[in-house]
């Protein structure tokens, strides 16, 4: 890359908790139910109640901390941001500000593809806070009213800050990637953007490459960016606006306020927002209504110690034991927990793990792709299509018949022996194999003569006739053993 | 004086509150008066007490995640000034 600055990003992620209730009440956090069905006194703010901790979200978000490896608070209290709008009924929010829960870490980002070296991004803070609602305004109906639902109000977030370490938009997605993956492997969220379980915010700007020495322009949050790919499109976007900007003002850094954008998805755009209060203006303070939390080193430990297999260890083990190339284990441990214990499982059962890799990414995840189905509702049981492919491996039979065979299991829900019996495949020992390629050569002379002179391609027709004279015949072995024959003559 | 106009004038703005030239010089009086009868505990010498979270000396009170029924929002929005009895209804929210 030859451009004349570095960019420079850090991310603020919103993840909601995998709770039942809400962060301070007993309301359900299910999500798509008619609008201000979950709410009560607590969560919309009503005189006289008073919130209680959900022991279950200080549990998750520990969790992700631990994961996250920063460092656990031994005390964390809560603190009330004070501001006025529709879908905040308090008129605050209950949140952390200067004792969080957790603090200083990192997540290791690595690109499959060696765009990018693998690195440690920084984590400054993670915390607990409260959603607040959502509020609705259909312009195109001309409404003079927008309507506010309070389901949402008190659902648990927790607020992952990174350090401005991210250096491209690339890398803001692998980033992106990583801890959506991580939360997932721990059950901490869900992390569906669609359903607003994950939203981020990117604050961005350059470090200008000038005779003086690198000069940083003004930082701009950006919002409003609904998937992954629209956080990269959007980062991509205002680099190159930052960029043609300075060079029209030669503005920099604390010449102007910090400015707030909106990604527009369909122009392609970021637009000004209106301008953030100024962090003093929140008016923090701390929560009397909220008992501070304590942390004894040996809970933490527990918690590490409850956190399994994450996905960075589990790529390596898949590398180590099964030989995979970096690519593939990345694949397969991106589609979650369950589908890497498949394809364990599988290649446990055939003895070949790159071969078992090939099966699930060619044949495994298409399947699913085209059902829209997850790997728990995979018909076929791992060990029953492991021991199909085994016997693709000990050349059998060939790939080709090893998909027939799949889609079969697939159709009738059979295992594989029935499968392969209903078939009428039945392997072809040596000496059955040897026959049919001494007929199939005496047979052909001009062939055989045509090999002999060195064109192999001759070989193919010989292929044709054996699977002819026995479908069940693996067309590798028929070549081999022909060019064998031909040679020995 | 404790406090400027100014500052009466932006805390009236966070707070929503639309305050007249009268209220403002008013009010800018009156808050200053409280203040500076705050200012007294500045006169307590706190340099050997240790900053506290929380006036309860009590740490770590949860609940178990159970859910439990809400209210109907006929209930929730019983005193709400306007709704269409699925959403509060509220002046327009634009620009953000």
């Amino acid at each position: 890359m030859n451009q004349p600055y570095d960019i420079v990003i850090g991310l603020e992620v919103h993840v909601q908790l995998l709770t039942a209730s809400k962060l301070f009440c007993a309301c359900s956090t299910r999500f798509g139910q008619p609008p201000n069905t979950q709410t009560c006194p607590v969560c919309i703010g009503m005189p006289g109640v008073l919130p209680v901790m959900n022991a279950k979200a200080v549990q998750l978000a520990v969790k992700a901390a631990v994961a996250l490896n920063c460092q656990i608070a031994r005390f964390t209290k809560w603190d009330r941001k004070n501001y006025y709008y529709p879908d905040l009924p308090k008129g605050y929010q209950i949140s952390q500000y200067d004792l969080p829960l957790s603090h200083d870490g990192w997540l290791e980002i690595s690109d499959p593809k060696g765009r990018v070296a693998p690195r440690r991004i920084g984590i400054i803070r993670a915390h607990l806070e409260e959603d607040a609602g959502k509020s609705m305004h259909d312009e195109a109906a001309g409404r003079a009213d927008s309507r506010i639902d309070l389901n949402r109000a008190g659902t648990p977030l927790l607020e992952i800050v990174s350090q401005p370490d991210l250096r491209s938009p690339l890398e803001t997605r692998l980033y992106l990637n990583e801890l959506k993956l991580l939360l997932g492997y721990l059950g901490v969220s869900d992390c569906n953007m669609q359903e607003g379980s994950l939203r981020v915010d990117a604050n961005i700007n350059l470090h200008v490459h000038t005779a003086q020495g690198k000069v940083p322009t003004p930082i701009v949050e950006v919002k409003n960016m609904n998937s992954f790919r629209a956080v990269e499109r959007a980062m991509e976007y205002e680099a190159q606006r930052q960029y043609e900007h300075w060079q029209q003002t030669g503005q920099r850094l604390g010449d102007v306020s910090k400015q707030t954008r909106g990604w527009d998805e369909s122009a392609g755009i970021t637009r000004p927002q209106r301008s953030k209060e100024e962090s003093s203006d929140y008016r923090y303070f701390p929560e009397p209504d909220l008992v501070p939390l304590t942390f004894s080193p040996e809970q933490v430990e527990q918690v590490r110690n409850s956190l399994g297999e994450l996905p960075a260890a589990l790529r390596a083990r898949l590398e180590a034991t099964y030989g995979l190339p970096p690519y593939d284990s990345d694949v397969l441990v991106n589609q979650g927990r369950a589908l890497a214990d498949y394809y364990i499982a599988l290649a446990e059962t055939c003895g070949d793990g790159k071969l078992a890799s090939n099966w699930v990414q060619q044949d495994v995840l298409r399947t699913l792709n085209e059902q829209q189905a997850t790997i728990d509702k995979f018909p076929v049981p791992a060990r029953e299509l492991g021991e199909v492919i085994r016997r693709v491996r000990l050349g059998e039979f060939d790939t080709a018949r090893g998909r027939t065979i799949l889609a079969e299991m697939l159709a009738s829900g059979q295992p594989a022996a029935a499968v392969i019996q209903g078939l009428g495949i039945t392997p072809v020992d040596d000496s059955a194999l040897d026959e049919l390629c001494r007929e199939l050569l005496a047979a052909n002379p001009k062939i055989v003569a045509e090999v002999k002179e060195g064109k192999l391609k001759g070989a193919g027709a010989l292929i044709g006739q054996a699977k002819k004279k026995n479908p069940n015949v693996n067309p590798n072995r028929v070549r081999d053993r022909c060019l064998e024959l031909i040679q020995g003559m | 004086m404790a406090i400027s106009r100014a500052e009466v004038e932006k805390v009236s703005l966070l707070a929503r509150l639309l305050l007249s030239p009268e209220e403002l010089d008013r009010i800018t009086v009156q808050m200053g008066q409280v203040l500076d009868y705050m200012q007294l505990l500045g006169e307590v010498d706190t340099s050997r007490v240790e900053p506290m979270a929380h006036a309860v000396p009590v740490c770590d009170v949860l609940r178990e995640d159970a859910v439990r029924p809400s209210l109907t929002p006929q209930q929730a929005m019983a005193n709400a000034p306007s709704s269409d009895g699925e959403c509060y209804l509220v002046p327009a929210v634009l620009g953000f």
